[in-house]
Order: structure tokens, then C-alpha cells, then sequence
């Protein structure tokens, strides 16, 4: 399950998970590129971005071959930056609607 | 499953609980918390858990300003469109920087497997190549900050919209190219100890690994600011 001291795996699975992150990118450019609106655009866009970084997190900095405390340790407290996300998603809409109705712009 | 015990550790039963039953051995057990993980490792996790919430600050403070404003966003694709050659392709130059930036972390990862193998030569070689590429992003960003510079963006007004763009656009990108900055010094600093042998005669390799994990994470933040700063 886990390889503990040393973190050696077959080079092969760097190479394709290397070739992958550039097939994504490329995609997500070419979302911008064919000019992509709406929600169609925003969820494409963190679709990339999360298989991106699960791929990179998970081989390159080998985190699936870690202990599971470990990989705990380091993938849940950034969960919690949803929670501040949330908070300034309904601060920012309450700052835009007094604006709005004070500034009249 | 072959856990070695590690110094003043004897493996009792409860060594082979796995799940969530290993999470609460591991951390009730009265020692070092992250068996078999070398202290270089756990630490530099933990440093680049806490860059991410640095990181996720500055991306959530660009999510309320761009959302609170009541002047339209400028468009990252025409700011940061280029023309080559007489055509005008939007947003080309952060594609590059994305690529190389990717190519990077792909030789940063051969560089850690070539470490393991005792390939000294190749690990120098490929974690200067990494550093190389590391600077060409730097280089990159340089130019890019001197184009909007020049075209009168400012941290606090620029003449395609929203003030707060030239702020974020500042403070976001002005700190990943520090990163990037200082992991290209780092990144060279342990392939000229790799290439001068110091690893080897202490026989252990860990220190590619955890270059390798600060490399990487640079590459991650990438990842983030791409697709909110610029797709977005």
C-alpha cells in the first residue's frame, strides 16, 4: 500500500500523466480560444483545472503513495477556504447591492 | 504492506489497521506522527499547506473585488492577447507560460526518479534543465508585466476597466514569480550538490524529493491562477 521511505515508481506513469497535463492545457486554452460563454465556460474551465491538479498532486508530488494520515493532513484543511469562499461570495453580493442602490451605478 | 519500524518503533497489531482505524494509530500512537515519512518531507508539506492558504487568500480576495465591482472586468483574453506575425491570438503568451511551466514539472519529476535510481548525472542535469525552464517563466512574466506596464496598467487604474485588475493582477502574479524565483535559486543549489556527489556519500536522495514537492506546488498555484485569473 504504501511504498514508505522510498518514492520510486516506473517512469513510464510520469510520462503519461506529463503527456496528460498537456492535452488539458491545451484544452483549456482552447476553451478561451473558441471563445466558450456562459456556464458551459466556468464549468469546463474547473473541470481542467481540478484534473490538473488532482494529476499533479497525486503523481508528481506522489501523494497517492502516501501514508493515509498524510494525504489527510494535506487535503483537508484546504477545504476550509470553501467556507471563506462562501462567506465572500454573499459579502460581495451584499457590497455590490449597496453600490448598486447607493451610488446608483 | 511492509512496514519497517523506524527507530524505537516495534510494529504491534495494531501497525496493520488500515482505513481510518490506521489514521487514529498513527496519530494516537505516542511518537512522530507520519511513520516512515522523513521529517525534510512532512515539514516541506506543511510548509506548502500553509502557502496554499496564502495563496487562497489572495485568490478569494480577486473573487470579492471582481465580484462586488460595479465597473465591467477587463477581458484577460484581449489584455493578454499578443499579434505574431501579423495575427492576433488571444491569450498565447500565458498558454506559453502555462506549457513551460508543465514541461518543468515534468523534468522536476524525472529528475526525483533518476535520484532514487542514484542516476546522479541525469538528476543534475535534468533539475538544471527544470531551474532553466523555471527562469524562461520568469522571463516570460518580466515581459508581460512590462507590456501592461506600459500600456498604463496600474495597481491602482488601467484603461481597460475595473481598477482592482491591475491590483490582483500585481499582487497574484507578483508573488508566484517569487516563488518560481526562488525555486529556480533552490532548484539550482541541490543539482550542483547533486552533481558534486554531497547525496552520495550520505546516501540519501530525500532532498531531490523535496525540492522536487516545493517545484511542483509552484506549478499547482499555476494551475489555479490560470484558470481563475486568466480564463475566468
Amino acid at each position: 500500500m504504501d511504498h514508505a521511505e522510498n518514492q520510486s515508481h516506473p517512469i513510464g506513469v510520469y510520462l503519461k500523466v506529463w503527456g496528460l497535463l498537456f492535452v488539458l492545457s491545451t484544452l483549456s486554452y482552447l476553451v478561451d480560444y473558441f471563445h466558450v460563454q456562459g456556464y458551459l465556460r466556468w464549468f469546463l474551465i474547473i473541470i481542467f483545472m481540478l484534473l490538473k491538479a488532482g494529476l499533479i498532486v497525486a503523481v508528481f508530488m506522489h501523494l497517492q503513495w502516501e501514508r493515509l494520515v498524510l494525504r489527510y493532513v494535506i487535503l483537508l484543511p484546504p477545504l476550509l477556504l470553501l467556507v471563506l469562499v462562501a462567506l465572500m461570495v454573499f459579502e460581495s453580493d451584499y457590497v455590490l447591492l449597496t453600490r448598486v442602490l447607493s451610488l446608483g451605478s | 504492506m511492509a512496514h519497517q519500524g523506524t527507530a524505537g518503533y516495534t510494529a504491534g497489531p495494531s501497525a496493520q489497521a488500515e482505513g481510518w482505524q490506521e489514521i487514529v494509530t498513527d496519530l494516537s500512537a505516542d511518537r512522530k506522527a507520519f511513520r516512515n515519512v522523513p521529517w525534510g518531507k512532512a515539514m516541506m508539506w506543511l510548509f506548502l499547506l500553509s502557502d496554499t492558504f496564502v495563496f487562497g487568500c489572495f485568490l478569494t480576495s480577486y473573487m470579492s473585488v471582481r465580484m462586488s465591482n460595479t465597473v465591467a472586468w477587463p477581458n484577460p483574453s484581449e489584455v493578454f492577447a499578443l499579434t505574431i506575425g501579423g495575427a492576433h491570438i488571444p491569450l498565447i503568451l500565458i498558454a506559453i507560460m502555462t506549457f513551460v511551466l508543465i514541461s518543468s514539472s515534468g523534468t522536476m519529476a524525472m529528475a526525483v526518479n533518476f535520484a532514487y535510481r542514484r542516476d546522479r548525472a541525469r538528476t543534475a542535469a535534468l533539475m538544471l534543465a527544470t531551474a532553466a525552464l523555471g527562469a524562461t517563466f520568469v522571463g516570460m512574466q518580466a515581459f508581460e508585466w512590462t507590456k501592461l506596464i506600459s500600456e498604463g496598467v496600474r495597481p491602482w487604474a488601467n484603461p481597460f476597466g475595473a481598477a482592482q485588475f491591475g491590483s490582483t493582477f500585481f499582487m497574484i502574479t507578483g508573488f508566484h514569480g517569487l516563488h518560481v524565483s526562488a525555486g529556480v535559486i533552490y532548484l539550482s543549489v541541490v543539482a550542483l550538490k547533486v552533481a558534486r556527489g554531497d547525496y552520495e556519500r550520505k546516501g540519501n536522495y530525500q532532498i531531490v524529493e523535496i525540492a522536487g514537492l516545493y517545484w511542483h506546488f509552484v506549478d499547482l498555484v499555476w494551475v489555479f491562477i490560470f484558470a481563475f485569473f486568466y480564463l475566468w
